[in-house]
């Protein structure tokens, strides 16, 4: 009797331990990726609100807590807004740039030509986006250079009548900046409004052609409204990234001439690594991160049906 | 009939014509930049910005990569970049295709949270990342070590990998998981033996896309490395631009080469990679 009870309850154990185990199956195989990003992430954002309460953090081996002084002084500092503009100046240029560029190559590559000449067009306009910044910042140096062949180009056109300098002048280097942003970000947007125009169902223009729409009004009440939730959704990653965004503003001009274009990125890396002052840094930090978490709340929101 | 018939199919020629010359020009604008690149690689610095400017180089002039290929300095910088690349892969797609395999075939009480959470990751300002990772990697006697690299450059490898491999994994049926379990495999076998195999393109354009995610960062190696030795290519054309007298030829041959392979992997794959891509919204 007694020893049936125990063989049964040595059963219901064996069960309960079978069903944890089988219930732990996946949080196993999440483990290692979790236990990473979560480390990684997780402890530098809360040392990074940390290092914006105290002073000469990292160079000293007891900062003192200073609270919000930190904060005080940056937002009081007019270069702070300036570099603040600069990126909102950045950011949405940019970002229009590969909506207008990226969108029109889109609708371009997606018109009725052979199969093999449509991809063979995309691998060609995707290639802006496959190299590192440094290679596209060297490169643009090159061509954007006083005596480069932009100039010389423009030059025999006639429509300058001498070589501008468009990195280093003050009042072209944001110019310049969207051109060479524009340049490197445009596929990102065309690569995933091609593969939205494809799933836009061919009875949906077909019926449109029927009631008389023409290319435009195709485009008007087909094409755009099907992208929608493709085209918010990219749009406002892209601009969370080029928000961000780092290398290529400080390879290109390094924020310069003067802070003409000194995005709050670059900002940050100087205070950080060429005055070695790591609580403004991090201050300054601490401000893309809240920028970027409040967009970023937009772009979930969009996003959650697809989780 | 007839002759409306042969309207349209010459109107639909011309059209045709047309959108093909419009794409080719667009291509020669949005490649110039590159093409140019390779052109300046093949021409002594001193043609560099000759007038008129000369497209096609009028002797053949191979200095600029025999000078790369003969500088230990150059090649270590490659070497770097190639070991750090296949690390920071390896890592990737091996814990990364564990958590896409969790999230692809279990629901489990968390399983939207911790999706939401390798999401949002990729959100996460790099530089903002970097100034507590840069005291941490100090703290961890890390600092200019390829382990420090590796490390932090998990944090938008990792993301990457797990949305992409979750992606591909989402589109084999269950029932080659069921068929395998009834057969008695386990769930960590069904992974390897079942479904990887199938999942094979997979794998390989999310290898090689983080690959070239690695390959071309450029803000972690800068600040997290100092001795020349450790320097990985990206840092190593930007120091170029720094040096005294601009050596173009040289600059742009390390362009060439430090592109070149990336671009081919990736040309290679990049029709799964931009199916990949769109299925998860992914950093690029």
């Amino acid at each position: 009797m007694r020893s049936a009870l125990i063989a049964d309850l040595n059963k219901d154990m064996q069960k309960i331990l079978n069903n944890i185990s089988n219930e732990s199956i996946p949080y196993l195989f999440l483990l290692p990726c979790l236990l990473i990003l979560g480390s990684l992430l997780s402890v530098p954002l809360y040392k990074v609100v940390e290092y914006s309460l105290y002073d000469n953090v990292i160079v000293q081996k007891n900062p003192s807590f200073v609270g919000l002084e930190n904060y005080k002084e940056i937002l009081g500092d007019i270069a702070f807004w300036k570099a603040t503009l600069n990126t909102i100046i950045f950011t949405v240029g940019s970002v229009i740039g590969h909506l207008i560029i990226g969108t029109s190559l889109a609708l371009l590559v997606n018109t009725d030509i052979n199969p093999k000449a449509r991809t063979l067009f995309r691998s060609l306009l995707i290639l802006p986006w496959i190299f590192t910044a440094v290679v596209v910042a060297v490169n643009w140096q090159l061509l954007l250079n006083p005596f480069g062949i932009i100039n010389y180009g423009l030059d025999k056109l006639g429509i300058i009548n001498e070589p501008l300098d468009w990195l280093g002048d003050p009042s072209l280097a944001m110019w310049s900046l969207l051109l060479i942003s524009t340049w490197r970000g445009y596929p990102f947007i065309m690569v995933s409004f091609l593969s939205g125009l494809q799933s836009i169902p061919k009875e949906l223009y077909e019926a449109a052609e029927i009631d008389g729409a023409g290319f435009f009004g195709k485009f008007w009440h087909v094409t755009i409204p099907q992208l929608k939730p493709v085209i918010y959704g990219v749009a406002l990653l892209d601009l969370i990234w080029t928000f961000q965004l780092f290398p290529l503003v400080w390879l290109t001009t390094g924020g310069g001439p003067g802070r003409s274009t000194e995005v709050l990125s670059t900002m940050t890396f100087r205070y950080a690594f060429v005055n070695f002052e790591f609580s403004q840094a991090s201050t300054v930090a601490v401000s893309i991160l809240i920028i970027s978490a409040a967009f970023t709340i937009f772009y979930l929101r969009n996003e959650k049906s697809r989780i | 009939m007839k002759y409306t018939t042969s309207k349209e199919d010459h109107q639909k020629l011309t059209n045709q014509i047309v959108i093909y010359c419009v794409l080719c020009v667009c291509v020669i604008i949005f490649a110039f930049p590159l093409i140019w690149m390779l052109s300046v690689s093949l021409k002594p610095t001193v043609e560099t910005f000759s007038l008129p400017p000369k497209l096609i180089p009028s002797s053949l002039y191979l200095d600029g990569y025999l000078k790369i290929f003969n500088n230990d300095q150059y090649t270590r910088f490659l070497l770097n970049s190639y070991l750090l690349g296949l690390a920071v892969t390896g890592l990737s797609v091996l814990i990364g295709t564990l958590a896409a395999y969790g999230f692809s075939r279990y629901r489990f009480f968390g399983d939207r949270a911790a999706k939401l959470f390798v999401i949002t990751t990729q959100m996460v300002p790099t530089i903002t990342l970097l100034i507590p990772l840069f005291g941490v990697i100090v703290w961890l006697k890390l600092y200019d070590t390829m382990w420090g690299l590796i490390l932090t450059y998990l944090t938008f490898s990792l993301p990457y990998a797990v949305i992409m491999m979750n992606g591909y994994l989402d589109t084999i049926p269950k029932d080659f998981d069921e068929a395998a379990t009834i057969d008695g495999c386990t769930p960590l076998g069904v992974l390897f033996k079942v479904l990887l195999p199938v999942a094979a393109p997979g794998i390989i354009s999310t290898a090689i896309y983080t690959f070239l995610l690695a390959w071309n960062e450029f803000l972690f190696a800068l600040a997290l490395t100092r001795s020349i030795e450790m320097r990985t290519v990206p840092v190593g054309i930007s120091m170029m631009v720094g040096e005294f007298g601009l050596k173009w030829d040289e600059m742009m041959a390390f362009s060439v080469i430090g592109s070149l392979p990336v671009l081919i992997l990736f040309m290679s794959v990049q029709r799964f990679v931009i199916s990949g891509l769109s299925a998860g919204g992914v950093k690029g």
